[in-house]
């Protein structure tokens, strides 16, 4: 099944749909030399087929609201539908920017008692609820880290990330005009402690870390480790892709973490969009209070107010207070778990991944010690000798209704297969999850080319990503030419924009 | 408890799969000191009562009716077609995650290479991406791109660009190290790119052409940062010689909703392809010849080449993304246009009337605007006041935001769009005037 | 023909009249996979040994490249722009990036064909 494009439906005999007339008396008009010359040649199509077009779309997705989605590192959980509800209160969703802080208190309510909230799960003083995504906070807290050095009139210029680190780590440094120096991980999974003792110096201004690591197994030295980066002036940063192993367990703040992030798109159940909206909150501990981007909200006698007088500030990390909508989903979602439940939450998240890990014991590599957090990662390797990767795995899971895990990450791991199955599965989803993997790896033994060729019976089969990357098509030209092939800047003649078939 | 499963029996049986006696004998690997025992937060809610915690939360912010609103600053009240949030609801969208694995995601994949072709044709540059955060994040991504693309470390702002926009280049140019210079007699042989808001964020039309012209003397680039509704009717950056051009795209369908979450977009001239942030989505073809599509060009992006890619950007704003598509393709080029010609003209209607009100004046009366127009009157808070009890969200005063600019004390930004009907607008006259009329009784008397 | 030489970063060299020709071996194309894109340097512009002078990229990989000798990039492959698949199938003749007119000895590091096979070997394992 697939469905043409929007633009190849569209009708350009359709009139256009019926929108408010001006309704009122001027002389102005716009000047010729401001005006746009060839209309963009946007679809025309009718609200039915608009809605059928989209609709259709919609079936050939997979999405946590019909399929088991153990993509590890992401946590896709149930989105409760309640938080949709709630976001989409007109109280909220109708409330501009720029309204007087009168008439919004409610919403500056709702951020400080968020900001409370979370600074309780994890353990720090202050968090800005501004940056928009897990590495828009990456990219913050190392600004703020880089502010606070900056303030002491030290110039340190290096941030240390392990060699199993998620990508936007090492890029966020960058970003921020930092070297990245990558630390080892050691046999067991965990940073090589001896390692990181060589790495650090004066020059470095943060050490980037997730815990649970990306293998998804506990730093158990992380206290160590805390006191060897503080002894060097250096900070520590909280990648908080893994926070969901941790709620009412242990706290990052508590670990030596000078700065946290979170991921409300992950451990706090805002959905994911199909890639976003999120909202990475970050916290901090006091010593970087004063470089929180600006405004925060404050809270005076029961009145609340944004603070934009902040003058260490690093300023604004984007516009307005943050992903607004998904907050209100986040904290809908607090108050109904509650301490009692965000914990069991963590607990249920970590026993279902143990529960998981165990149903996959001898059919795929294990390469590390158990027990594991709320994740983690296998390996397809004993497959190698059948001629069947990771890839044939993942693709064999869609083909039997599951999205498929994280493959290839953490790049220590050869033919990782990183599976998450959260607190929100059943036993018995997890139960026929271990046993679809099992029969994979039996047809991965019996007929390996059968799996290579999987999926058959999805929208699409493999498609050929070296094509698409070598000759990349970007987007549909009305005259069927590619991005690559054409100039915005060559004449279009105007009488050629609505002959579209 | 609220949306977890596992009954106490399945727990139990899970640990006795496991051959441990209690959760306790799975946390091991944490140091006992390090180890807490729940959360300082009150127990769980009911659904029912967590809606109305948090329904209360919602009726203590005010909800000014949506013709009402005069008030922008990068933030609209549109008509927005039912159509966007019938689509944008649907599970299958909002709670599917990044289209990494291709078979299973065409419905999002087909859906931003819609987005992409959307915002290339609106802004008629070569290729957009699958989106950004917001506005200002996309204008810093944008000015990234030039200094790297340049060898230069100096971003030049030409006219009045939104000042928030101007604080997140800063932040973003303090960590990469480039400078914001404001005005153009910084244009030089050092300059990455000329930046220019279009309209201005005061509403004013700059001359986009000169501007590129301006920059691409220099060596430089010319960035756009445009208002996706204007180019209904509004020259596009690519016919102005724009190399990249950027913007908000939360009128096109997207709730106010506090300021987020909107979307950024980001397009640019083929050459610079390679140097997009984020996400690309690219055509590709199966082995039985069936078109799909698939996220592609991913060398450049931080999951592949980490230290060295063009962003750290990773989680995006797709599902927004999806609302401006599904509102485009509801609009079509003439519905676009004509809600941009609608608003134009009531917006100069409106001027006309304002600037007519004993004490209020247009304060750049030889400038061009669209929608969206500064009225300098004397004792701004006062008048906004009287507005905000009648129920009307007036205009933004931007004096606060410039502190250096004289010339904008006592000014508002008042915009007008196809929801402010002519009775909306017959009334915010018939207040403003009242206003002015006690303000000038009162200050006569004086 | 030209004696070829390798770096520990799996470029090789040959030189020919003081114009040194570079590529990257065929160990690093069966590594890399699939070559989708490559950026290359300006005709004109002067490296050092040891310079990165461009980056080749996979589907799954991007890797920079090294120069493995001083000169100034007097000629680039520009067939590669539209057929970087050149790389993969034939790394060591049409494959090769670019040329660059010599102003400088050539590195004692540089391996020659007995020290890569030995260089690759280890890697393999």
């Amino acid at each position: 099944m697939t469905e043409p494009l929007s633009f190849e439906k569209s009708r350009s005999a359709l009139p256009p749909p019926r929108l408010p007339q001006a309704g009122v008396q001027t002389d102005a008009q716009l000047p010729e030399e401001h005006r746009r010359r060839r209309p963009p040649a946007l679809p025309r199509l009718s609200e039915a087929e608009i809605m059928r077009h989209y609709s259709r779309l919609a079936s050939m997705n997979y999405s946590i609201s019909e399929q088991f989605y153990p993509l590890g590192s992401c946590t896709m959980k149930y989105n409760p539908v309640a938080n949709e509800e709630a976001a989409r209160l007109p109280g909220f969703a109708g409330l501009h920017p720029y309204q007087d802080e009168e008439t919004a208190q409610g919403a500056l309510e709702l951020m400080w008692r968020l900001e409370r909230a979370l600074c309780s799960v994890v353990g720090v003083d202050r968090i800005t609820l501004q940056p928009a995504a897990g590495a828009h906070a990456e990219w913050t807290a190392l600004r703020m880290i880089q502010a606070y050095h900056r303030a002491r009139g030290e110039d340190r210029t290096e941030v240390i990330v392990p060699d199993a680190a998620h990508g936007t780590n090492p890029a966020s440094a960058v970003l921020c005009g930092f070297k990245v120096v990558e630390v080892r991980s050691g046999a067991d999974g965990r940073v090589d402690t001896a390692d990181l003792e060589a790495k650090l110096s004066n020059r470095v201004a943060a050490l980037m870390l997730t815990n649970p690591n990306t293998l998804g197994l506990f730093e158990r030295e992380i206290a160590e480790m805390a006191e060897m980066v503080h002894a060097t002036g250096a900070k520590l940063y909280y990648d908080g892709a893994n926070l969901n192993a941790l709620m009412g367990v242990c706290r990052p703040g508590d670990m030596g973490f000078d700065a946290v992030h979170l991921n409300l798109h992950k451990t706090f159940t805002t959905p994911h969009g199909g890639g976003g909206p999120g909202a990475g909150p970050v916290g901090v501990k006091t010593d970087l209070v004063p470089f929180l981007p600006r405004p925060t909200v404050e809270c005076d006698d029961g009145a609340f107010r944004l603070d934009h007088d902040r003058p260490q500030s690093i300023g604004r990390v984007r516009s307005f207070y943050g992903n607004f909508g998904m907050l209100v989903r986040a904290f809908t979602y607090v108050l109904a778990m509650g301490g009692d439940g965000l914990t069991q939450a963590s607990r249920d998240a970590i026993l279902a991944a143990n529960y998981l890990r165990h149903r996959l014991e001898g059919v795929l590599d294990l390469p590390h010690e158990g027990p594991c957090m709320h994740e983690f990662v296998a390996s397809a390797r004993n497959l190698g000798p059948h001629g069947i990767k990771a890839l044939d795995v993942a693709k064999g899971l869609l083909e039997r209704g599951y999205y498929a895990p994280t493959v290839y990450f953490p790049l220590i791991v050869p033919e990782a297969v990183m599976i998450e199955p959260t607190e929100t599965e059943s036993r018995a989803t997890l139960d026929a999850f271990a046993d679809t993997v099992q029969a994979i790896v039996e047809l991965a033994r019996r007929s390996p080319e059968d799996l290579r060729a999987e999926p058959r019976s999805l929208p699409v089969g493999r498609l050929d990503e070296v094509a698409a990357a070598r000759n990349p098509v970007l987007r549909w030209r009305p005259n069927g030419r590619d991005a690559t092939a054409s100039s915005p800047h060559e004449p279009v003649r105007s009488d050629t924009v609505n002959d579209r078939g | 408890m609220p949306y977890l499963v596992h009954s106490t029996e399945d727990r139990e049986a899970m640990l006795e799969a496991l051959g441990v006696a209690t959760m306790d004998d799975l946390l091991v690997d944490i140091p006992p000191h390090l180890r807490v025992d729940g959360i300082d937060l009150e127990p769980g809610l009911s659904e029912f009562e967590t809606m109305a915690r948090v329904r209360a939360l919602a009726g203590r912010n005010r909800v000014f009716e949506d013709r009402l609103w005069f008030r922008g600053g990068g933030v609209y009240q549109r008509f927005v077609p039912a159509a966007v949030s019938a689509v944008t609801s649907k599970p299958e969208f909002y709670t599917a995650y990044t289209p990494y694995q291709p078979e299973a995601s065409q419905g999002t994949l087909q859906a931003i290479f819609e987005f992409q072709t959307l915002i290339a044709e609106l802004t008629a540059m070569d290729v957009a991406n699958a989106s950004l955060y917001d506005g200002a994040t996309a204008l810093a991504e944008a000015a990234m791109m030039a200094v790297v693309e340049t060898g230069r470390r100096h971003v030049v702002v030409a006219g009045c660009l939104h000042p928030e926009y101007a604080d997140v280049l800063r932040c973003y140019g303090d960590g990469r190290g480039f400078d914001l210079r404001v005005g153009l007699e910084h244009v030089g042989s050092d300059t990455a790119a000329i930046v220019y808001q279009q309209p201005s964020f005061l509403g004013l039309l700059e001359d986009a052409a000169g501007l590129t012209e301006l920059a691409h003397r220099h060596g430089a680039l010319g960035i756009a940062c445009v208002d996706p509704i204007s180019l209904g009717m509004l020259a596009p950056p690519g016919e102005q010689g724009a190399d990249i051009a950027v913007g908000e795209g939360q009128q096109l369908g997207l709730a106010a909703s506090y300021g987020g979450p909107h979307v950024g977009f980001i397009a640019c001239r083929k050459e610079l392809m390679r140097r997009l942030p984020g996400r690309l989505v690219g055509e590709g073809h199966d082995d039985l010849g069936r078109r799909g599509f698939v996220l592609t060009l991913t060398a450049r992006e931080q999951h592949i080449r980490r230290a060295r890619a063009t962003s750290n950007i990773c989680t995006n704003h797709s599902l927004c993304a999806l609302a401006a598509s599904v509102y485009l393709t509801y609009m079509g080029p003439d519905g676009l246009r004509q809600v941009a010609e609608v608003s134009y003209q009531r917006a100069h209607a409106l001027a006309e009337r304002l600037a007519a009100i004993p004490g209020f004046e247009l304060p750049f009366p030889d400038r061009q605007f669209l929608n969206e127009f500064p009225v300098r009157m004397f004792h701004v808070e006062h008048h906004l006041a009287r507005l905000r009890a009648a129920g009307i969200l007036g205009g933004l005063p931007v004096g606060p935001m410039f502190p250096d600019r004289p010339d904008l004390e006592d000014v508002a930004i008042f915009c007008c769009t196809e929801v402010n009907d002519p009775a909306a607008l017959d009334l915010l006259v018939e207040v403003l005037t009242a206003s002015a009329a006690s303000v000038n009784t009162r200050s006569g008397a004086r | 023909m030209a004696e070829r030489y390798y770096t520990e970063t799996h470029e090789w060299v040959t030189v020919d009249d003081a114009v040194a020709t570079i590529g990257i071996t065929d160990f690093a194309q069966a590594q890399l996979g699939d070559v989708v894109f490559l950026e290359l340097p300006r005709v004109g512009r002067l490296l050092e040994a040891g310079d990165t002078f461009g980056v080749v990229e996979s589907v799954k990989a991007a890797s920079d490249l090294y120069s493995p000798v001083p000169g100034t990039v007097i000629e680039v492959n520009e067939s590669l722009n539209t057929h970087p698949e050149q790389v993969n199938k034939d790394p060591l003749g049409s494959g090769w990036l670019i040329r660059v007119r010599l102003n400088g000895d050539l590195s004692q590091s540089l391996l020659d064909e007995a020290g890569y096979a030995a260089l690759t070997e280890a890697q393999a394992h």
